[in-house]
């Protein structure tokens, strides 16, 4: 366990006045703040420091142990040990614990300051709660799974979190999960985690919003005679009815085909196949025949 | 669509220890929609999480309401930047 300097986290010297704490506290606490700085472990590690060097410069107690102890403050801990079991002795000499069991997120404050002042003494004199960082992910869903709801597993800081996933989500949709951020510090809520979904198009679909578009090869024959075709769709196998004379580029409608609106259960987009005729190639002799017979008719 | 729900700006306020002439500077700078309900204030719930994190800019960090606006602004431009970022990243993988 190392030494920390309050003083210097905060960059004043020793003499500082309350006033001039402050302002220190102040002008970094607005450098560092996890709102000011979104995703940045290293900022909001430097405003727990900041937080924590506060938290005993502002209090003329724990400024006067601190400053008393120093780099002394193993011998501190030693000291404060000592008086502690002393107090112990005395049947109603009133040196038990005098703080309530309300909990605080662990991690908050340095070791140092735990040896120093002991776990509880945190909330003592910290008069600012503040909330957790917010946390940002991405998830990665494919394509044929965001078209049905489905649950999701996935670990963020070492805790896994398991959430439903509606059907119809978009690429870069983002959504909240209250509370699941950082822990706050001095007893503040904990942020929230925001999930930016990265839909992976996994199929030959292309999606545009609830819609889907899809290129239909079909061949000569049943681009001029007519016919059926089965195709396939996110739902499964589809026959549609190609009628004759269908021309090249020709978009033909599959309604409620498509992509599942989001958060309205049963609504679908529509699926808009585009035709594109194949012409024949490696033509027969008797096969160039007929289509030269074919074009002398026009 | 999910339903939007209000929430009265007076329990908000109660909940936060502020002051309700506080949300309303925040709507008559245009950072935030305030509707009214009767006789009441009240907000989106999907505006909630903007609105708190103004309510702390401005109580733990001293910052004007000027302030809040240019930092929501400067936020917004690193956050569609970032955006930006990822997408081009996404299309550089793609040829890697």
């Amino acid at each position: 366990m190392e030494f920390v300097d309050y003083y210097s986290i905060l960059g004043i010297d020793k003499s500082a006045s309350p006033d001039e704490v402050k302002k220190a506290y102040r002008k970094l606490a607005r450098k560092y703040h996890p709102d000011l700085n979104p995703n940045d472990t290293a900022a909001n590690k430097k405003f727990q420091q900041i937080n924590e060097a506060n938290e005993v410069l502002s209090d003329p107690e724990k400024r006067k142990k601190y400053d008393q102890y120093g780099k002394d403050w193993a011998h501190a801990e030693q000291f404060e040990q000592a008086k502690r079991s002393r107090q112990q002795q005395q049947p109603f000499g009133g040196g038990g614990q005098h703080f309530s069991s309300e909990d605080f997120g662990e991690g908050d404050f340095s070791d140092f300051f735990e040896s120093l002042f002991g776990r509880q003494s945190r909330r003592g004199g910290s008069k600012s709660k503040f909330r957790g960082q917010d946390y940002e992910t991405e998830m990665k869903v494919n394509l044929t799974d965001a078209y049905a709801t489905h649950k999701q597993t996935f670990t963020v800081n070492g805790k896994n979190i398991r959430i439903t996933v509606p059907a119809g989500i978009e690429d870069g949709q983002k959504i909240r999960l209250k509370g699941h951020g950082g822990e706050g510090l001095n007893g503040g809520p904990a942020g929230d985690l925001y999930i930016t979904f990265s839909i992976v198009n996994n199929t030959s679909f292309k999606r545009l919003g609830n819609d889907l578009y899809q290129t239909l090869d079909i061949d000569l024959y049943t681009a001029l005679l007519g016919g059926e075709v089965t195709i396939d769709t996110l739902s499964g196998k589809v026959k549609i009815k190609i009628k004759p004379e269908t021309q090249n580029g020709t978009k033909i409608r599959l309604k409620d085909k498509g992509f599942p609106v989001y958060r309205e259960e049963g609504r679908f987009g529509d699926l808009y196949i585009t035709v594109h005729v194949k012409l024949p190639t490696n033509l027969t002799e008797e096969q160039k025949k007929l289509f030269k017979q074919l074009s002398e008719m026009k | 669509m999910d339903n939007e729900q209000l929430i009265v700006v007076s329990e908000f306020c109660a909940g936060h220890h502020i002051e309700i002439s506080f949300i309303e500077s925040l709507g008559q700078q245009g950072l935030i929609n305030i509707s009214t309900i009767g006789e009441q204030l009240a907000i989106s719930d999907t505006q909630l999480p903007l609105l708190e994190k103004m309510v702390r800019l401005h109580y733990e960090l001293d910052i004007n309401l000027e302030g809040i606006e240019t930092i929501f602004h400067l936020l917004g431009r690193i956050e569609a930047m970032q955006q930006e970022m990822r997408e081009l990243q996404k299309k550089v993988r793609l040829y890697e």
